[in-house]
C-alpha cells in the first residue's frame, strides 16, 4: 500500500513537472485558422512542421474554420476577446475584413522577406497585395473539370457548358453569382472587357441570367467545394466547376477518369490576415516573415496544386512530394492552362455582390 | 386590547407564530430559489439574452450617426423630396466626418452598412476615405463631386438620410421583400423578384409535410414497440435511437449515395426494369431529398413521444370496445387513437419546430427548390455579414412559429400535449 502511494506521488511529481518542462520549452503557442483538408496539410508540411523545428519555443495549433472565419472574428471582436492569431482567408474576405477594421494592417516590406535577390517583397508579390491587410499566399483557381468517358468529344471552351446539344448531361456550378454570372456573358457574346460593364447594369444581370437559364434544368448547384469531385466521381455530372486543386487530387491521386477545362478560368487569391487585437502580434509576424518567404511559396506547391503568390518562387516549383509528378504543368498560371483568364474582380463583387445574389437566388426559386 | 395580546399564539422561544412562521416560509423560498438559480442563469445566458440582442440587431441602426456625426445633423434641414442636391455645409459636413473616418479606418464600415441598402456605396465610401483628406478648402462640394459623380446623385444623400436614425424598419422591410421609397412610401418587390416570402412559405409547407411524413411512417413504429413484449419492444426502440447517434452529415450524405441518379435506388429500379436508363427519378437536390432526408432525421422526435404516450394506453381498453361489438377499425379510431393525440401533438410540435430551423441538410440535398429560410439566414450570418437582416429573419421565423404555437393551442389545447 505505501509504495503505491509513494509511486502516485511520483507520478504526481513527474507530471508536474513534465507541465513545466513543456510549458517552459512552448511558451506561445499560435492559432492559426484554415481551411483544412489537403489544403492545411500543404501548410503543415510546407511552413509549420519546418517552423517549428526550428523554433521549440512555439507551437502551432490548427483550426479549421476558414469558410465562417469573417462572422466568427466579428463576434470575437464583438465579444473583446480574439482567440486567433493567424487567419488564412480568400481575398475578398481579407478585404471585408480589412473594411470593417477586423484585420491589421500590414507593411508588407518591413514585415515579409525580401526575395532571394533582394527585390522587396511588396514588388515581389506585385498587384496581387489587393489590400492592404492582405499577405497573398497562392492563386487559386475556379474552372471546370469533365468527365473523358462520358463526352463524345473534347470540350475546350467554357461555352461547351452552355451546350447542351453537344455535350448533353448535368453539370454542376457553385450557387452563388461570382462567376457564373462572368461565364454566362462571355458566351453570350459579351467581349472579356466589358463583363463588369455589363454585369453593373440591371439588364446586363439580366441577360446573364437569361443565359444561364438555358441550361438552367440541367445543373445541380453545389456550396461546398468537394462536392464537385465527388459528383464527377459519382458520374452524376458530365462536367462541373470547382477550385483547380480539388481536381488535381481527384484526377492525379484518385485516378478518376476526369480531365481539366481551363478556359475562361477565374483567377482568385488566397492569404493570410492578422486579426486586430491577437495576443502574439510579434510572434505571428515572426512566423510570417519565414512562411511566407520564396522557398516556403514553392515548397506548398509540393502538396498541392495551387501557384505560389511571390513572382521569385515560380521557378522553384518542382515535383509533387508524394505522387513525384512535374507540377508546374497542373499550376493554374502555368503558361498553355491560362491562355484565357480572368481575375476575380474584387471591387466590383464587393460593391454589387448583394443585389446580384439576391436576385440570382431569387432566379433559382423560379 | 390585552386579550388579543394574551390569544396570539407564541412559539417555544416567544416568538409568535405568525413571525416565526413568516420567516421559516422565507427560507424554504429563498432555498428553492437558490436550488433554480443555475437553471434561472443558464437559460438568461443562453436564451433570453441572444434572443433580445438578435431582436434589438434588426433594428438597430446607430453606425451612420456614429461615423458621419457632422453629415447627418446638416442633412436634417435637407429636404429630401425636393430633388435637388443638398448645399454646402452638408458638403463640408461629409468631408469632415470623412476626414476623421479615415484616420479612424471607419469610412469602409459605413460604406459597407450602406450597401446593404444600395450597391456602389461601399467603393463610394472607401474611395472618399483618401480622396476627401486632400480636399483642404472651399467649396467643398464641386471638389467632392468631381472626386466621384456619386457624390452629385440625389439618391446617394436620400439613402444617407434615410438611413441615418438610429433605429431603423429597413431590415424587416427587407425581410418581407419590400423597401422604403425616399418620399416614405413603402413598395413592394415584384412578386417574381421577391424571395424572403417565397421562401418564408416554402419552409412553411416542406415542414408541414416533413411532419405528417413522420407521423405517418412514425404512428404504425410507435404502436408496433408499445404493444411488443417488452424485450422486443427494447430492440425496437434501439433501432430507431441508432441513427440518432449517428453524425447528422454522415446520414445526410448516405442518402446522396443512395438517392442520387447514378446511385443504389436507381441502379436497383434499372436493374429490375421499373425505369429506363434514361429515365432514372430525380430524387435527391431538389425538394423530395429535403423532405425524404429530414423525414429520416427527425423520425425518432415522433415516434419517442408517440411511443410513451401509447404505453400509457391500457390494452384493455380496445379488448373492451371488441367485446362490445366494435369492429377492430372503429375500436382503434373512437378508442385507441383518441387517447394517443397528447402524443401525436408533442412529436408534432417538436417535429415541425425542428424542422422549420435546419439548414445544413437541405443545404446538401436541396438543390434549388428544397432550400429553407435558414438557408438565407446563414448565408447573411456567414458571408453577407448583414447581421441585421439575418437578424430579421429570425424575427419574422419567430414570430411565425408561435403563431403556428398559438394557433395548436386553440384548436387542441397546449395542455392536452403530453410528452410520456
Amino acid at each position: 500500500m505505501k509504495s503505491f502511494k509513494s509511486a502516485l506521488i511520483a507520478a504526481a511529481v513527474a507530471s508536474v513537472a513534465a507541465g513545466a518542462v513543456t510549458s517552459a520549452q512552448a511558451e506561445t503557442e499560435l492559432v492559426v485558422v484554415s481551411w483544412g483538408g489537403a489544403y492545411s496539410a500543404s501548410q503543415q508540411g510546407a511552413y509549420h512542421d519546418p517552423y517549428m523545428a526550428a523554433n521549440s519555443d512555439v507551437r502551432i495549433v490548427n483550426d479549421d474554420s476558414s469558410n465562417a472565419a469573417v462572422a466568427k472574428l466579428r463576434a470575437m471582436n464583438e465579444a473583446g476577446n480574439v482567440t486567433w492569431d493567424l487567419v488564412d482567408v480568400v481575398a475578398a474576405d481579407a478585404i471585408r475584413l480589412c473594411d470593417e477594421g477586423l484585420a491589421e494592417i500590414i507593411d508588407h516590406d518591413k514585415v515579409l522577406a525580401p526575395a532571394p535577390d533582394g527585390t522587396p517583397a511588396s514588388e515581389d508579390f506585385g498587384d496581387l497585395i489587393v489590400s492592404e491587410c492582405f499577405i497573398p499566399q497562392i492563386v487559386y483557381s475556379t474552372t471546370f473539370g469533365y468527365r473523358t468517358d462520358m463526352v463524345s468529344s473534347t470540350p475546350t471552351s467554357v461555352c461547351d457548358v452552355f451546350d447542351l446539344e453537344k455535350f448533353p448531361g448535368k453539370r454542376a456550378l457553385e450557387k452563388n453569382p461570382i462567376n457564373n454570372m462572368e461565364w454566362a456573358l462571355l458566351c453570350d457574346g459579351v467581349a472579356p472587357d466589358q463583363v463588369y460593364e455589363v454585369l453593373g447594369t440591371p439588364a446586363g444581370v439580366e441577360k446573364a441570367l437569361a443565359k444561364l437559364g438555358t441550361i438552367k434544368d440541367s445543373v445541380v448547384w453545389w456550396t461546398k467545394g468537394a462536392q464537385t469531385p465527388q459528383l464527377l466521381a459519382d458520374g452524376e455530372v458530365v462536367m462541373g466547376s470547382t477550385y483547380n486543386g480539388r481536381l488535381f487530387s481527384v484526377i492525379e491521386e484518385e485516378k478518376q477518369p476526369i480531365a481539366m477545362l481551363w478556359d475562361w478560368q477565374v483567377f482568385d487569391l488566397d492569404g493570410w490576415i492578422v486579426p486586430t487585437g491577437t495576443k502574439n502580434k510579434e510572434a505571428v509576424m515572426e512566423y510570417l516573415r519565414f512562411a511566407t518567404d520564396t522557398q516556403r511559396l514553392a515548397d506548398q506547391a509540393k502538396f498541392i496544386s495551387y501557384g505560389p503568390a511571390r513572382k521569385s518562387s515560380a521557378p522553384l516549383v518542382g515535383k509533387h512530394a508524394t505522387l513525384g509528378i512535374e507540377m508546374a504543368p497542373h499550376m493554374p498560371t502555368d503558361p498553355a492552362n491560362s491562355k484565357t483568364t480572368l481575375l476575380y474582380n474584387y471591387e466590383f463583387w464587393a460593391d454589387n455582390r448583394d443585389d446580384i445574389d439576391e436576385r440570382f437566388q431569387s432566379w433559382l426559386l423560379q | 386590547m390585552q386579550n388579543s395580546a394574551a390569544d396570539a399564539i407564541v412559539t417555544a422561544d416567544g416568538k409568535p407564530l405568525k413571525v416565526s412562521l413568516a420567516k421559516a416560509l422565507r427560507r424554504q423560498r429563498m432555498f428553492a430559489l437558490a436550488l433554480v438559480a443555475p437553471l434561472f442563469i443558464f437559460v438568461a445566458i443562453s436564451f433570453i439574452i441572444p434572443i433580445a440582442d438578435m431582436l434589438f440587431r434588426s433594428v438597430e441602426n446607430g453606425i451612420v450617426e456614429e461615423i458621419l456625426p457632422q453629415t447627418v445633423k446638416a442633412l436634417e434641414s435637407w429636404d429630401e423630396t425636393s430633388g435637388e442636391l443638398p448645399d454646402e455645409a452638408v458638403y463640408a459636413a461629409m468631408v469632415a466626418d470623412l476626414k476623421v473616418a479615415r484616420k479612424e479606418r471607419t469610412n469602409t464600415k459605413v460604406g459597407q452598412r450602406l450597401n446593404y441598402e444600395r450597391s456602389g456605396m461601399s467603393s463610394l465610401f472607401r474611395g472618399a476615405g483618401r480622396k476627401a483628406s486632400r480636399i483642404k478648402e472651399p467649396p467643398y462640394k464641386e471638389q467632392l463631386i468631381k472626386t466621384d459623380k456619386d457624390w452629385g446623385k440625389v439618391v446617394t444623400w436620400q439613402v444617407i438620410k434615410q438611413f441615418s436614425p438610429n433605429l431603423t424598419p429597413g431590415y424587416y422591410l427587407a425581410a418581407v421583400d419590400a423597401m422604403q421609397t425616399p418620399e416614405g412610401d413603402i413598395r413592394f418587390e415584384d412578386s417574381e423578384k421577391a424571395i424572403h416570402t417565397k421562401l418564408f412559405i416554402r419552409t412553411m409547407i416542406m415542414s408541414v409535410v416533413i411532419t405528417l411524413m413522420t407521423l405517418l411512417l412514425g404512428f404504425p413504429i410507435a404502436y408496433l414497440i408499445a404493444t411488443q413484449p417488452a424485450k422486443i419492444g427494447n430492440l425496437l426502440i434501439i433501432l430507431v435511437l441508432l441513427p440518432f447517434w449517428t453524425s447528422l452529415l454522415v446520414r445526410t450524405t448516405s442518402w446522396i449515395a443512395l438517392l442520387q441518379q447514378q446511385g443504389v435506388i436507381n441502379d436497383i429500379l434499372v436493374f429490375v426494369g421499373i425505369i429506363s436508363e434514361d429515365g432514372r427519378l430525380a430524387m435527391i437536390h431538389n425538394a423530395t431529398g429535403s423532405v425524404i432526408a429530414m423525414t429520416h432525421i427527425l423520425l425518432p422526435f415522433m415516434v419517442l413521444p408517440l411511443y410513451s404516450v401509447m404505453k400509457t394506453v391500457p390494452p384493455t381498453y380496445m379488448r373492451a370496445a371488441t367485446s362490445l361489438g366494435a369492429h377492430p377499425w372503429p375500436a382503434f379510431w373512437k378508442v385507441y387513437f383518441p387517447n394517443t393525440v397528447p402524443g401525436i401533438g408533442a412529436g408534432a410540435i417538436l417535429v415541425f419546430i425542428l424542422a422549420i430551423g435546419y439548414y445544413i441538410t437541405p443545404e446538401l440535398v436541396g438543390g434549388t427548390s428544397g432550400t429553407f429560410i435558414s438557408n438565407r439566414i446563414a448565408f447573411h450570418i456567414q458571408n453577407s455579414l448583414n447581421w441585421g437582416l439575418a437578424a430579421a429573419l429570425g424575427a419574422v421565423l419567430l414570430a411565425i412559429v408561435l403563431v403556428f404555437y398559438l394557433l395548436y393551442d386553440k384548436i387542441v389545447g397546449i395542455d392536452n400535449m403530453k410528452l410520456g
